[in-house]
């Protein structure tokens, strides 16, 4: 199959401005304007604006539409009301993670940004476990809409001037996970506030005509206080935050309680969903596998797939790691058998030679998080 | 870019300086472009023996590890201890202050069949950079 690689909105916008671009799933993306640490730290101490365009956007609209989401997400839309987003997991029947969501609960429909990884995979799986009785369509928005997201601790000041937010009466009463309609230069837009920084910000979808519009209006208005932001940047701002991303801290061999996102799985929601009977069994009996958030002891990067060890023996892998621009540090995330119990001694083979693994609660850094007690 | 014309190149985008018999052997700009964001160096120690065309250290950016590859054979008589700490040396000066190693070639001759500055700008235009 030769797959032609789609364009955003803002392709070429980001041409423009000098970006190197990359197929990324399909979508011909900015993945660095200039060097990768500095767009991270232009994030964290001013703001940063990310074309998400490759995202999937998906809505489902009907009478049954919650009911439908409900059958195959780990968290409870019904608990839901209209504004609330909510971070869930779409599971199989062995309890193994297929995609990673954002559900948001619009007036008469819940909307799903999907990774663009799994597209088409969470488009097909929706479709087949629709409950067979329900009035509800799916509706792909995602050349539709278009998303680009704020993320830093300027974002509110940079968007105010130019976004009129409608369901929310003041940005101090726009809370975190929550969504708004808003016009923006005319248009009628959706806002969240949310992101993958572990920053203060927002994702905004536009209708696509108006996205050029909307990048240009926004990098106007931030003048020097904002700068375009590639996936590459995104991606050590993730890992600093210690959000997971799929394809390395999740894929379908891995459970949600594995990753470390219980908060996302309410096993006693009353709609029962793909996966729950397994999720049940596996609470009970324990996981064999924990995600970890480690320091690297050394100024090589311990990257995806490389084995870790302790004793001698293999514990486990290393699932994302880079140098962290934020903490001055390498930084890892991996997997750790539950057999490990002590944090000493663990180590990783980077191409030949061991670096000490250092294990350290995550998120390593987040404005928005609070960080977790115990490392192991 | 205009790059030394003194110098010689290979197909791997490494440079090599000749006086006498030491070669002193750095990477190009280009390559330094192509990697990004350098984050550490593996060099050899002083004495260790190098074959042409095999690999003498390894460079890591945040993307990825490219292997460093001897142009000449010999004996490592000088590594840059700086840029350990100063890795930055190599993105800004990489034909000057980010030279890697000085090898004391074995077989100075191996030299006449490396790239001018016109023939590696051939190259990299054939390869459409």
């Amino acid at each position: 199959m030769t797959a032609t690689v789609e364009r955003t909105p803002l392709a070429d916008a980001h041409l423009s401005a000098g970006a190197t671009m990359v197929d990324f799933h399909g979508w011909e993306m900015p993945i660095r304007y200039s060097q990768i640490p500095e767009e991270h730290q232009k994030v964290r101490l001013s703001a940063g604006l990310f074309d998400l365009c490759h995202m999937a956007r998906i809505e489902i609209t009907g009478k049954d539409a919650v009911r439908w989401v409900q059958a195959v997400i780990t968290n409870d839309a019904d608990a839901m009301a209209v504004g609330d987003a909510r971070y869930s997991l779409i599971t199989n029947e062995q309890g193994g993670i297929v995609d990673d969501v954002l559900v948001y609960k619009l007036d008469q429909s819940v909307f799903i940004v999907a990774n663009a990884s799994n597209h088409d995979k969470v488009l097909a799986w929706l479709e087949a476990h629709k409950p067979g009785d329900a009035d509800a369509t799916l509706v792909d928005r995602t050349r539709e809409w278009a998303m680009v997201s704020i993320q830093g601790p300027q974002s509110v000041r940079i968007l105010d001037p130019i976004v009129k937010l409608i369901d929310v009466s003041h940005w101090d009463l726009f809370e975190y996970y929550h969504i708004s309609r808003a016009q923006i230069l005319g248009s009628d837009v959706l806002i969240s506030r949310t992101g993958y920084t572990g920053e203060d910000g927002f994702e905004i979808y536009p209708p696509a005509e108006m996205a050029c519009g909307l990048w240009s209006a926004i990098l106007e208005e931030g003048g020097a206080r904002v700068s375009p932001i590639g996936l590459g940047a995104r991606d050590t701002l993730r890992i600093e935050a210690g959000m997971p991303l799929y394809g390395n801290e999740l894929d379908e061999s891995i459970n949600p309680f594995e990753a470390r996102l219980d908060f996302a799985v309410k096993l006693k929601k009353t709609m029962p969903f793909v996966g729950r009977d397994a999720l049940l069994a596996i609470r009970g009996k324990g996981v064999a596998k924990r995600l970890v958030g480690f320091h690297v002891d050394s100024r090589k990067i311990a990257r995806q797939g490389m084995p870790v060890f302790q004793g001698g023996e293999k514990v486990g892998w290393i699932s994302s790691g880079v140098p962290s621009p934020t903490l001055g540090i390498p930084v890892a995330l991996g997997y750790l058998e539950s057999r490990v119990t002590s944090p000493q001694g663990i180590e990783v083979d980077i191409r030949g030679a061991m670096a000490r693994l250092i294990p350290e609660p995550l998120p390593f850094f987040s404005r928005t998080r609070r960080r977790g007690d115990r490392a192991l | 870019m205009t790059r030394p014309t003194d110098l010689k190149y290979t197909p791997t985008h490494e440079w090599l300086r000749v006086e006498g018999k030491v070669a002193t052997v750095g990477i190009t700009d280009f390559a330094v472009e192509q990697l990004s964001d350098l984050v550490f160096i593996d060099l050899p120690k002083v004495g260790a023996e190098v074959t042409k065309d095999s690999r003498f250290g390894e460079i890591e950016s945040t993307k990825t590890v490219s292997d460093l590859i001897a142009p000449v054979s010999g004996r490592i008589v000088a590594v840059n201890t700086d840029l350990i700490e100063h890795l930055d040396l190599v993105s800004q000066t990489p034909f000057a202050k980010g030279w890697m190693v000085k090898i004391e070639m074995s077989k100075p001759a191996e030299t006449g069949n490396l790239l001018s500055a016109a023939d590696y700008q051939k190259q990299l235009d054939a390869e459409d950079h």
